[in-house]
């Protein structure tokens, strides 16, 4: 491994997979995008199902890029960032367009971040970047292996650092990953996107 | 993007199924069905798509087992309570004009939403005087539809959502509970048919005054989006009711025209008057 940070320039989508802790680090990420930022992000966070979702609310006024909660085969904006709702799972189909599903929960999960990682690396292959963020849950594991798989960069924050570490631990042990950044990397990898 | 062998698979093994079966898959919806054929490959012990299209064409004996994993059976009693509360309060004070009423649960899978809406209709004096045609193409789901019987342990479920859809009864004077099951009064399915449809490729059957197809369009792609809201648009009488998903929209829709926000929020449109 050459570079500390994995280069962003040539990246279309990106998927990130947090599930406890997960409001916290992603309000520090989402909110120092550059409003230049071209690619699209796809974001799973499980939460308690409720409805209406207010990530998408609370985050807005966060984050430079527009933030909504993903829509039933709507075209992929870039520069836009994308919440499954509640209890839909979130997948990407050809287009690229968004899609969502009621099937039955993944590791009691819906949404869930394997099947968003898998269906968006299946899409994106190379151009998509995984990320796996704090999380008690193992689902994102084999998601983020099938980014890898299909040439895409993997990325995983900091065990040691994450507010909770098992789904970081649970993505490293389940394969070989591109990068291991603490939040403080993440922040600067975040603020630079698409300029290296 | 390159094509790997399962998107040359895919198709293929669709149009196998079209050909052999007479079940139309080719205009779902890729990604997730991706998914549900990756889990009935292992389920059958087949390590490529092209393995289980050989063993579909060749042991029609199969072809049940796969039909579950090509549809989706997840559903709930009451599923967004929201929901049922706009039809009791917005929908139904006009459907009570009609002096006989036809409603189209289209997709009913395991009949969940068919029962909840035979239950909203018996508490709102309805049900006598309704015609509700509950239709899927999974002939083991309708079968399971038809029997009204759940597990008990989801009735707990069921009854929150019940409660909270602005219920004028309690869930428990519609089912008997034993060994483990509910099983749901005989007396609400004097008004259902439970029949055998395919949105992909059978025609309009009735005039209606209520579509109720939730969470079954996003398992399409917009091609067969679009050919089933004709169909909907054809099936319902002037100012009729369709009721979606709640992450379903007319948005993308060539057919959005011919239809109005009624509930915005809560994915009830109405049917324009030309």
């Amino acid at each position: 491994m050459t570079a500390l940070t994995p280069a962003t320039r040539a990246i279309e989508a990106v998927a990130i997979g947090a599930s406890a802790g997960g409001v916290e680090v992603l309000s520090t990420l989402l909110s120092v995008l550059p409003a230049a930022c071209r690619a699209s992000f796809f974001i799973v966070i499980h939460i308690p199902r409720e409805r209406p979702s207010l990530l998408p609310e609370l985050f807005s006024s966060r984050c430079a890029l527009p933030v909504r909660e993903a829509e039933d085969k709507e075209p992929v904006q870039p520069g836009t960032v994308y919440f499954a709702p509640p209890d839909y799972h979130l997948l990407l189909d050809r287009g690229p367009v968004l899609a969502l599903s009621s099937d039955e929960p993944v590791h009691f999960s819906r949404p869930s971040i394997d099947v968003l990682f898998d269906s968006a690396a299946d899409i994106y292959g190379k151009h998509l970047l995984g990320l796996i963020l704090t999380g008690a849950n193992q689902d994102g594991a084999e998601g983020l292996a099938a980014v890898g798989r299909a040439g895409g960069c993997t990325v995983v924050q900091e065990p040691g650092g994450a507010a909770v570490p098992f789904l970081p631990e649970a993505a490293l042990q389940e394969g070989p990953v591109d990068f291991v950044l603490s939040l403080a990397q993440l922040q600067s990898l975040f603020e630079t996107w698409g300029m290296k | 993007m390159t094509s790997t062998a399962f998107d040359i698979e895919l198709p293929l093994l669709l149009e196998a199924v079209y050909r052999k079966y007479h079940y139309d898959f080719r205009g779902y919806a890729a990604a997730s069905l991706k998914r549900r054929l990756t889990q009935a490959m292992e389920r059958f012990g087949c390590r490529t798509l092209s393995q289980l299209q050989d063993r579909l064409l060749h042991e029609p004996a199969l072809f049940p087992a796969l039909l579950d994993f090509l549809t989706v059976q997840v559903s709930e009693m009451f599923r967004d309570p929201a929901y049922f509360r706009a039809l009791r309060e917005k929908v139904v004070p006009l459907l009570r004009t009609y002096p006989s009423l036809k409603i189209w649960v289209a997709g009913c899978s395991t009949g969940e939403e068919v029962y909840s809406m035979a239950i909203l209709l018996q508490e709102e004096g309805l049900l006598e005087r309704s015609l509700i045609y509950a239709t899927d193409i999974n002939a083991g789901a309708l079968e399971r539809a038809q029997s009204g019987i759940y597990d008990a342990a989801r009735i707990g479920g069921f009854t929150e959502n019940h409660r909270k859809s602005g219920a004028r009864s309690s869930l428990s004077d519609y089912y008997t509970a034993a060994y483990g099951k509910a099983v749901f009064d005989k007396s609400l399915k004097t008004n259902i048919v439970f029949a055998d449809h395919s949105l992909s490729t059978d025609s309009a059957f009735s005039e209606v005054q209520l579509v109720s197809c939730r969470n079954v369009l996003i398992y399409f792609d917009r091609g067969l989006q679009d050919r089933v809201l004709g169909l909907f648009r054809d099936s319902l009488c002037r100012k009729g009711f369709l009721g979606l998903g709640a992450k379903e929209s007319l948005r993308f829709s060539t057919h959005s025209y011919a239809f109005s926000d009624f509930a915005v929020s809560d994915k009830i449109f109405q049917k324009e008057a030309s």
